[in-house]
C-alpha cells in the first residue's frame, strides 16, 4: 500500500502548496513566465518518453508480473473459475433453478451416487451440487467484478476531485468519508438491504456503496502529490480547466495505485456477498451464491455431509487468494514502472 | 497533549452526529414509508394517513430529524415491531454480550500476535518465518464464516470437545467463571484478527529495529536480547495501540457472522434476526449503537497511545 503512506505521509507538506496553487491561477500575470520556465520541461519529457518506450513499459511490466509464480497461477486458476461457472452449465445441464423438479432427485446423496449421476453429490434440496457450484459462481462472480468497478470508478473520481479541489471542500468530502468507515460495514449492509430489498443488482451497488472509500482515500492522497506537479501547473497556465487536469493529467498517473486497489476490492466484494450469503442477505432464491450455498449446508452441519461444505468453502477461499496474489504482483509490477520514471 | 485530545474528542463527536444523520435518512428511506413496513401492503390510504400523522410523519423533515435527535440522549431509538418493545430495551441486553465477544477476542488476538510477530522478526528469513508468515497469510485469507463453521464441524461435532456456544441465558461475564461454551466463538473472531495484527507487529518491529537508537544501543553494548525487548520492541508496540483502534469496525463486523454462526445473542445476531423480519427500527438502532460503541472504543485507543507516546505528550506537533 505504497500509495497510502505517500499520501498520508506527505500530506502536511502539500497543505503549503494547497494555498500556493489557487493563487497561481488567479495571478494570471505571475504565472505564464514560471509555469513555461517549468512546464515546457516535463511536458515534453513523459510524451517523448511514453511514444519512445511505451512498449518497453508494458513489456516490463508484464515481465515482473510474469516472475510472480502464484500470480499467474492465480490467474490461470480465475479463467478456470469463469470458464468452470459460464461454459461449464452448457456441457453439463443440470437443474437448477425448479425445486419442485430437483425434489425428484434424492436428498443429500453422496458423491458418485447413483451410479455416478451426480459427481458432487446433491443438496439437501435435491439439486446437484457441482451444477450449483457453477450456477452459484456466476452470481458470486459478477456481483464481485461488477461491485469493484463501481466502487472503483466512484471512489476514483471522488477522491480525485476532493484532492484536486482541497481547502473547505477537501474537509467535508473526507469527513464524510471518515464518518461512512467508521460504521461496521456488515451492520451498514444488513441495513441497506433490509430497507431495500435485496436483488442480485442492488448487492452490486449495495457492496460497492460501503467500498469506494478506500479508493477515494488512496486517490485523494495521489492527487496532493500530482496536482504540484509542474505539468499540472503547465496545464493550468495555459488555461486547461480542473476537469481536464483531473481526466487527462491526474487520474491516470495513479494509475497503479487504482488498478492495484480494484484487484484487492474483487476479492473483498466476493468475500463480503459470502457474508451476506451466508447471513441468510445473499442473492434470492431462485438464484444462490457461494455464501449461501455454505449457509444452507451449515443448517445440517454435524450430519457428514461433507460435500456440501467443503466444495463451496474451499472455493471461495481459493478465489480469494487467487485474487489478492494477483493484486500483489500487480503491485509490485506497477511499482517498477513508478521507479523507472 | 490536552489540545490533541480536544481535538480527537471533537472529532468523534462530528463522526457520531455524522452517523445519526445517515441513520436517520435511511430510516425515511423506507420504500413506500415505515407505515407501509408496520402495516403491511394492504393497508388502506387512511390508515396509512393516520398512522403518519399520529407518528409525526407528516412534519417537516428537519423538524422530525429534531425531535429524533433529542430523543437519542433518552435512549429514544423507535420501538421493535418484532420484540413489541422499545428498540433500546432490546440492545441493553444485548450489547455487554458483544462487548464482551469483541474485546475478549482483540486481546488473545494481541496475546498471540505480539510473540508472533516477534517470532518472526527473530527468526526472519528462517523456515520459521515462512511457515507463520504462509500460516498468517492463509488465516488472513480465510473467511470467518469458513473457519468457523470448520471448527464447529471437527470440534463440536467431529470430537466432541465443545459446546458450540455458551447456553443462552449465560451472563456476559460467565466468560471467566464458565469459558468452555466461549472457546469456539472467540477464537474464531481472534483467529481472524491474528493474522493482520501480526504481519502488522512483524513489519512494525522490522521497522523499529532499523532506527538510529537501535544502532546506538548496539553500540554501547547492549545485549541481542536487550535491543529486542528494551528498545525495539518497546516502541514496536505503539502503533499496534492504533492498529487496534483501526481494526474495531472490522472486528465488529466479523462478531456479527460470529455471533449468527454459534448462535450467541449479542447486537449481531440481533441485528440479522431483526433483518429477516424487516424490524427496521432494530435494525437501524443496533447499527447506531454499534457503531457509536466502535468510535468511543478507537478514541479510547487514541488516547492510550497519547499517554503511552512521549513524543506526544510532551507537545510533540500534531
Amino acid at each position: 500500500m505504497t500509495g497510502v503512506d505517500d499520501g498520508v505521509g506527505d500530506t502536511p507538506a502539500f497543505g503549503v502548496s494547497a494555498t500556493n496553487s489557487p493563487v497561481a491561477v488567479n495571478l494570471d500575470l505571475v504565472v505564464p513566465a514560471t509555469a513555461a520556465e517549468a512546464g515546457e520541461q516535463p511536458h515534453g519529457a513523459p510524451e517523448g518518453g511514453e511514444a519512445q518506450t511505451s512498449g518497453g513499459i508494458g513489456r516490463q511490466i508484464l515481465r515482473v508480473f510474469v516472475e510472480h509464480k502464484l500470480a499467474v497461477a492465480s490467474l490461470a486458476f480465475i479463467v478456470l473459475v469463469i470458464l468452470f461457472c459460464w461454459v461449464g452449465p452448457l456441457v453439463y445441464h443440470t437443474n437448477q433453478t425448479n425445486q419442485q423438479a430437483a425434489l425428484f432427485n434424492p436428498e443429500n446423496a453422496p458423491p458418485g451416487a447413483t451410479g455416478g449421476k451426480f459427481p458432487l453429490g446433491t443438496t439437501q434440496t435435491g439439486f446437484d451440487v457441482l451444477g450449483r457450484l457453477m450456477f452459484g459462481g456466476q452470481a458470486s462472480m459478477t456481483v464481485g467484478l461488477l461491485s469493484a468497478l463501481v466502487a472503483t470508478v466512484v471512489g476514483v473520481a471522488y477522491g480525485a476531485v476532493a484532492g484536486f479541489f482541497g481547502r473547505w471542500l477537501d474537509a467535508l468530502m473526507m469527513r464524510i468519508v471518515d464518518i461512512v468507515l467508521s460504521i461496521p460495514v456488515l451492520f451498514l449492509l444488513i441495513a441497506l438491504v433490509t430497507i431495500f430489498h435485496s436483488s442480485e443488482l442492488l448487492l452490486i451497488f449495495v457492496i460497492a456503496g460501503v467500498s469506494w472509500l478506500v479508493p477515494a482515500r488512496l486517490v485523494r492522497g495521489e492527487t496532493l502529490t500530482l496536482r504540484t506537479r509542474e505539468y499540472v501547473q503547465a496545464v493550468r497556465a495555459m488555461g486547461g480547466g480542473g476537469g481536464r487536469i483531473i481526466g487527462r493529467h491526474i487520474i491516470p498517473n495513479a494509475v497503479g495505485t487504482i488498478v492495484v486497489f480494484a484487484t484487492f476490492q474483487v476479492a473483498t466484494s466476493i468475500l463480503i456477498l459470502a457474508a451476506l450469503g451466508f447471513l441468510g442477505f445473499g442473492i434470492p432464491a431462485p438464484g444462490t451464491d457461494w455464501g449461501t450455498m455454505l449457509s444452507n449446508a451449515v443448517g445440517t452441519i454435524g450430519n457428514g455431509w461433507w460435500w456440501e461444505i467443503y466444495p463451496v468453502g474451499a472455493l471461495i477461499v481459493l478465489v480469494v487468494v487467487a485474487f489478492n496474489f494477483i493484486g500483489d504482483a500487480l503491485r509490485d509490477a506497477l511499482e517498477v514502472r513508478t521507479q523507472r520514471r | 497533549m490536552i489540545g490533541y485530545l480536544l481535538r480527537r474528542v471533537i472529532q468523534a463527536v462530528i463522526v457520531v452526529l455524522g452517523v445519526v444523520i445517515i441513520v436517520f435518512l435511511l430510516s425515511r428511506l423506507i420504500p413506500g414509508g415505515e407505515a407501509h413496513a408496520v402495516l403491511g401492503p394492504k393497508a388502506t390510504p387512511a390508515l396509512v394517513r393516520e398512522f403518519n400523522h399520529a407518528n409525526g410523519f407528516t412534519q417537516p423533515l428537519w423538524v422530525q430529524f429534531w425531535h429524533y435527535l433529542i430523543g437519542l440522549p433518552l435512549l429514544h431509538l423507535g420501538y421493535s415491531y418484532k420484540y413489541t418493545e422499545p428498540v433500546w430495551d432490546v440492545i441493553s441486553t444485548r450489547l455487554p454480550k458483544t462487548l464482551v465477544l469483541v474485546g475478549t477476542s482483540t486481546l488473545l488476538a494481541l496475546a498471540v500476535a505480539v510473540p508472533l510477530g516477534v517470532l518472526q522478526v527473530v527468526r526472519k528469513n528462517k523456515p520459521s518465518d515462512y511457515a507463520l508468515t504462509g500460516l498468517a497469510f492463509v488465516l488472513y485469507s480465510m473467511p470467518s464464516f469458513f473457519l468457523g463453521t470448520l471448527l464447529i464441524e471437527w470440534f463440536a461435532f467431529d470430537a466432541r470437545l465443545l459446546p458450540v456456544s455458551p447456553p443462552s441465558n449465560a451472563s456476559p461475564f460467565a466468560v471467566w467463571t464458565d469459558p468452555k461454551g466461549f472457546i469456539l466463538p472467540v477464537l474464531t473472531l481472534a483467529a481472524i484478527t491474528v493474522a493482520g495484527f501480526s504481519r502488522y507487529m512483524r513489519s512494525s518491529l522490522l521497522d523499529a529495529m532499523a532506527e538510529d537508537y537501535i544502532r546506538t544501543a548496539r553500540a554501547k553494548g547492549a545485549s541481542g536480547r536487550r535491543v529486542l525487548y528494551g528498545h525495539a520492541l518497546r516502541n514496536a508496540l505503539i502503533p499496534i495501540i492504533t492498529l487496534i483502534g483501526l481494526s474495531l469496525p472490522g472486528i465488529v463486523s466479523g462478531a456479527v457472522i460470529v455471533e449468527d454462526l454459534f448462535n450467541y445473542p449479542g447486537m449481531g445476531l440481533l441485528t440479522v434476526q431483526a433483518a429477516e423480519n424487516a424490524d427496521i427500527p432494530t435494525v437501524l438502532g443496533t447499527t447506531l449503537v454499534i457503531t457509536v460503541a466502535t468510535v468511543v472504543g478507537s478514541l479510547v485507543a487514541d488516547i492510550l497511545y497519547v499517554m503511552v507516546d512521549p513524543r506526544i505528550r510532551y507537545g510533540g506537533t500534531f
